[in-house]
C-alpha cells in the first residue's frame, strides 16, 4: 500500500514549517511598537526516526524567545530590520519547498496520466 | 495551520498604526492652538499599544500569532506654556495665553516611524498573498 505522505516526501512537513514560522514572524513585525512585547522565532531540529525499519525524517520545532542584539528602554525587543530579513528568507524557502512539492506532484500527475 | 490568522495580525498592526496617525494630525493640526486658562488649552493624544494576548483564540496561540490592540488614547497633561502675549484677543486678565506645548518636529518623526511600520506591515501582507497564491496552484504543470 503507498500512501501519498509516503509520495511527496517530506516537503508538506517542511511548507508546515515555513507557514508557521510566516505567522510568528507576521506577529514580530505587527507588534514593532508595542511596549513590552518580546520577539519569537521558531526553532527547527531534524529528527531522524526509524520505525519499522522505514526510517522517516520529522521536523521538531519549538518556540522561542528572541535575543535582543541591543535592549530597547519600552521593553520591546523587535528589531524591524532583521525581522524583515528573516522574512523574506522565510518567505523564499516557502517558495522553494513549494517547487519541490510542485515536483512530486507533477512527477505523479505524469505516472497517473502514463505520458 | 493556515494563513488566515495573519491576515488578521497585520491588519489589527495597521488599524493600531492608523491610530497614532490620526493622533498624530490631530496635535499638529492643534500645534498652535491656544486657550485663556490651562485646562481648556488642547493636551496631545498618545495612543497606547499593548498586545492582545488575551483575547486569543486556541488556534492562534498554536500558530504564536499575536494582534496589537489600542489600549487607550491618553491626553499628555502639564506641557501648557505660558506666553506673554497682552494683544491676544484670548488673553486673560493678566495677559497671558497658554500654548499647547507640542514638539511639531517630534510629532513628525513620531509620523515617520508610524509609517515605516505601517509599510512593513504591508510588505507582509503582499508576501502573504504571493505565498497563497502559488499553494493555490500546485496543481497546474
Amino acid at each position: 500500500m503507498i500512501s501519498l505522505d509516503d509520495a511527496l516526501g517530506i516537503h508538506p512537513t517542511m511548507l508546515q514549517f515555513r507557514t508557521e514560522r510566516t505567522s510568528v514572524l507576521a506577529s514580530n513585525i505587527a507588534n514593532v511598537d508595542t511596549p513590552n512585547y518580546k520577539a519569537k522565532d521558531v526553532t527547527f531540529n531534524a529528527v531522524m526516526s526509524e520505525i519499522g525499519g522505514i526510517s522517516s525524517t520529522q521536523i521538531q520545532t519549538d518556540t522561542l524567545y528572541r535575543i535582543p542584539v541591543q535592549r530597547s528602554r519600552d521593553g520591546n525587543t523587535v528589531e524591524l530590520q532583521s525581522e524583515q530579513a528573516r522574512f523574506a528568507q522565510n518567505s523564499m524557502e516557502y517558495h522553494q519547498s513549494l517547487q519541490f512539492l510542485k515536483s512530486k506532484v507533477s512527477g505523479l500527475k505524469r505516472a497517473i496520466e502514463g505520458q | 495551520m493556515s494563513f488566515t490568522g495573519i491576515y488578521e495580525t497585520s491588519g489589527s498592526a495597521m488599524t493600531a498604526q492608523t491610530i497614532r496617525l490620526n493622533t498624530i494630525s490631530s496635535n499638529l493640526a492643534n500645534a498652535d492652538s491656544v486657550a485663556s486658562n490651562p485646562n481648556d488649552v488642547y493636551k496631545p493624544l498618545k495612543p497606547v499599544f499593548s498586545a492582545a494576548f488575551n483575547s486569543l483564540s486556541a488556534a492562534q496561540k498554536d500558530q504564536g500569532l499575536v494582534p496589537v490592540k489600542i489600549a487607550d488614547v491618553v491626553e499628555l497633561n502639564g506641557l501648557a506654556q505660558t506666553r506673554y502675549e497682552p494683544n491676544n484677543p484670548l488673553a486673560n486678565d493678566q495677559g497671558y495665553v497658554f500654548h499647547t506645548g507640542i514638539n511639531v518636529v517630534n510629532e513628525m518623526a513620531d509620523m515617520m516611524s508610524s509609517t515605516r511600520s505601517f509599510e512593513a506591515n504591508v510588505e507582509v501582507l503582499s508576501n502573504v498573498k504571493a505565498m497563497q497564491q502559488s499553494l493555490m496552484r500546485i496543481w497546474e504543470i
